[in-house]
């Protein structure tokens, strides 16, 4: 017979004990009134989500004892990780509301600053190459809060062994995108690793972008009414990576939408003065910003799978994978919330523009079920749509 | 997308919802059980309750491959990939599984080698890539994945491949839902028969379910229309005072089965005396393990496998959620204590899982039926 032993304790009793502390401060100020009748299976229910929003309102804690994978991810791991670890070390007015970038006053002038590392595998692919994401993704990251990316600093960390050619490959793509976006790479560092030690070549960028107009840009802007649009169709870049890859021998005509957006966001803030927040879709994918605007504002976000553009050979790939492209990540495309009544105005903008032809209006800001994103199916029923748990699709960009 | 948006076009799923309908008896309560995981992550992932009528329950199965795997079974996993030189071999779904000491995840992290692939013959890849090591495969699944695995176990002997091995941990399907029907918790009227399943065993294993219990059976297709429409057969059945088993997937279930993947199976193969599921605990006949002429590629025996039961958690009940008795949210933590982030059962873990289903996509039921009475949402016919 085989030997048995006790639940383990550890983690799960951690996790049952939190639990059960919190239920009880929750339970303290509502007392049950007297002689009410047993509640029915919807009540019961409502109770139930009552109490999931509460626990998802705790203040996020790390439970692992080492970093997995599902930290990098975008999703509820990284959120948890970057709250729990470096808000709490770092916590000040400028890094609080967790934007793409930090905008600040320095001698006058409205700045915006931002960084961002890359270690996307492998490192050239259908499209572009780590190159262009390293400069794109920082362009984006200025560009959708509102600011005029101006200088980037380029730091490498280069793996003993690394082709030189492959490098200067990288630094002619850089130079190109930089050309591209209207901006500088002034200042840099080299760093080298014994072999093994890093995946040929990782590169972080920071970027410096001025902002010129007055307007608050934020997702805790969004408000009932407003208007949901998406910048083009989702998903490519993700998709260009994992066939990339060659591990899953799927073929498609898809390439990576890598591409500096602060052309389209300019002409987007200076046409909609109705503009209360952009987001570049890229870990994660749109469903994740969907979420981020659900929660900073407090609001619901209602979208619509068939308003929602995804290629078709994206779609297939998704499919076959049993992915969700909304989770798949973008490399540029941009997300804005506009007031409702400049929704055609803000489409109209960006269909206008050559990064933005197949924008589409994909949803709506409502007052009903404050942080939750509802989907109407194309099958015509109703989900929700969460943060992304685990990590289909790990070194993305 | 051709062979996708035929199956989840709208305006046929309001014209079945109609017939559905129509077929309610009033007064009567309905409740089938959709066995397979897969189905569970359609029916959420497309809102598909919202045609039903609130007389109609679905019941979630135990047609979950990670979700059945005990705990126990899990920790024995854990040590073969800690042993000396092994690469672990997994599928995706099972890297998040709670074992008494974390999960694959948290176990890679601490530094052991353990792989994702997309298919077991990836992992004889990996074998040849690296002679010096030994890898194993963590084979779960139902008779759908136990296929692949046997045709991965012929190939690894054919090539006389010496450094790799299996950690079989197949089930069988038919077991669990009798243990089902003769659980007395549950009423259930029909079953939602398993696709990819019956592709391998085909229709007749399911014909006890109608003859010796009397219930309809229709074996259904993964997509939100295949769905729909069985539980309209499923209706019409009881409607016309039929049970009996019907294939509503015939363009891809033949009704006696694959032989090939069959005979692959029972030629590397056999079944367990008995198996423990979690939640429904020991079963017997309900597994698959390495067949003695296979043994060269039998984990189990190659490694000293601790083999140590290990309870699940008081405040868990996938068990009961497994067997269709708890709604996903009746589970004392779901959501709280246990969530897809940091999952205390397997139900929450694998996207087949019930509670997974029902949290990530499902969280908002309430609101909806408000919706559909009122503001224009998906209106019941």
């Amino acid at each position: 017979m085989t030997a048995s032993r006790q639940p383990p304790g550890g983690w799960i009793a951690e996790a049952l004990r939190e639990h059960e502390e919190h239920e009880e401060h929750a339970g303290r100020g509502q007392p049950q009134r007297a002689g009410r009748r047993q509640p029915g299976a919807a009540d019961r229910e409502q109770q139930v989500l009552d109490r999931i929003d509460r626990a998802r309102k705790r203040r996020p804690r790390v439970r692992e004892d080492r970093i997995t994978m599902a930290h990098g991810a975008g999703g509820k791991a990284t959120h948890t990780l970057i709250e729990a670890i470096f808000l709490e070390a770092f916590r000040n007015p400028l890094l609080e509301p967790l934007e793409d970038a930090a905008s600040l006053r320095l001698g006058g002038a409205r700045l915006a600053l931002t960084t961002d590392s890359y270690v996307v595998s492998p490192l050239f692919f259908p499209g572009g190459c780590i190159g262009d994401l390293a400069v794109n993704g920082t362009v984006n990251d200025l560009s959708v809060v509102g600011a005029a990316p101006r200088f980037l600093s380029a730091g490498f960390i280069l793996e003993e062994g690394f082709p030189v050619a492959d490098l200067a490959r990288i630094a002619t793509a850089i130079r190109d995108a930089a050309d591209g976006a209207g901006v500088a790479v002034v200042t840099g560092d080299t760093k080298v690793v014994e072999r093994g030690k890093a995946d040929g070549c990782y590169i972080n960028t920071a970027g410096v972008g001025i902002v010129e107009r007055d307007a608050a840009l934020g997702v805790a802007q969004a408000r009932p009414g407003d208007a949901v649009l998406v910048s083009g169709p989702i998903g490519d870049h993700g998709v260009t990576i994992m066939l990339a890859r060659g591990e899953l021998d799927i073929e498609a005509d898809v390439s990576s939408d890598t591409a500096p957006l602060n052309g389209l966001a300019a002409a987007l803030a200076d046409a909609v003065p109705g503009l209360r927040a952009m987001r570049d879709a890229t870990r994660g994918g749109v469903a994740t910003i969907l979420n981020e605007i659900a929660r900073a504002a407090g609001v619901g976000v209602d979208v619509s799978e068939d308003d929602i553009p995804v290629r078709p050979a994206v779609r297939g790939a998704a499919e076959l994978l049993g992915i969700d492209p909304l989770y798949v990540a973008c490399e540029g495309r941009l997300v804005a919330v506009v007031d409702g009544g400049q929704a055609d105005a803000a489409l109209a903008v960006l269909r206008g523009h050559p990064l933005g032809a197949e924008a589409q209006i994909i949803g709506h800001v409502t007052g009903e079920l404050p942080g939750i994103v509802r989907l109407k199916t194309a099958f015509g029923g109703t989900r929700i749509v969460d943060l992304l748990v685990g990590d289909p699709l790990p070194r993305i960009c | 997308m051709r062979f996708v948006d035929e199956f989840r076009d709208a305006e046929k799923a309001h014209a079945l919802a109609a017939k559905i309908a129509a077929l309610c008896e009033p007064g009567r309560q309905y409740k089938f059980m959709e066995v397979c995981g897969g189905h569970t992550h359609t029916i959420y992932k497309h809102g598909l309750e919202d045609y039903l009528p609130e007389t109609i329950t679905l019941v979630h199965g135990p047609g979950c491959p990670v979700c059945v795997i005990p705990m126990g079974r899990v920790d024995d996993a854990m040590h073969l990939a800690a042993q000396p030189d092994v690469i672990m071999t997994s599928f995706g779904d099972m890297m998040r599984v709670p074992g008494s000491e974390g999960s694959f995840f948290d176990a890679k992290a601490r530094g052991t080698d353990i792989r994702m692939v997309y298919s077991p013959l990836d992992s004889l890849k990996i074998a040849r890539a690296n002679p010096d090591k030994r890898v194993v495969f963590m084979a779960i699944g139902f008779e759908t994945t136990a296929p692949s695995t046997a045709m991965t176990l012929l190939r690894a002997a054919a090539e006389g491949l010496r450094n790799f091995s299996v950690f079989c941990n197949h089930v069988t399907i038919i077991p669990a839902i009798k243990a089902i029907l003769d659980s007395p918790d549950l009423r259930l009227d029909g079953f939602i028969g398993p696709g990819h399943v019956s592709t391998v065993i085909g229709c007749r294993p399911y014909e006890f379910i109608a003859r010796d219990y009397d219930r309809p059976v229709v074996v259904a297709g993964f997509e939100p229309l295949d769905i729909l429409q069985s539980i309209y057969m499923l209706m019409l059945q009881l409607a016309e005072g039929r049970s009996q088993v019907e294939n509503q997937y015939s363009r891809v279930v033949p009704w006696n089965g694959n032989l090939v993947a069959l005979k692959a199976i029972s030629q590397t193969m056999e079944l367990r005396p008995y198996f423990e599921w979690r939640g429904l605990g020991f079963i017997s006949h309900s597994a698959l393990r390495v067949r003695d002429s296979y043994a060269a590629f039998d984990g189990e025996r190659l490694f000293e496998v601790p083999g140590v039961r290990v309870a699940d958690p008081k405040a868990c009940q996938c068990g009961e959620v497994l067997k269709g008795v708890l709604k996903p949210w009746e589970c004392k933590v779901f959501g709280t204590a246990c969530t897809p982030e940091t999952p205390i059962g397997t139900c929450m873990v694998s996207p087949e899982g019930a509670c997974a289903a029902y949290y990530n996509y499902g969280r908002m039921h309430r609101q909806r039926v408000a919706e559909a009475a009122g503001t224009g949402g998906v209106t019941h016919p």
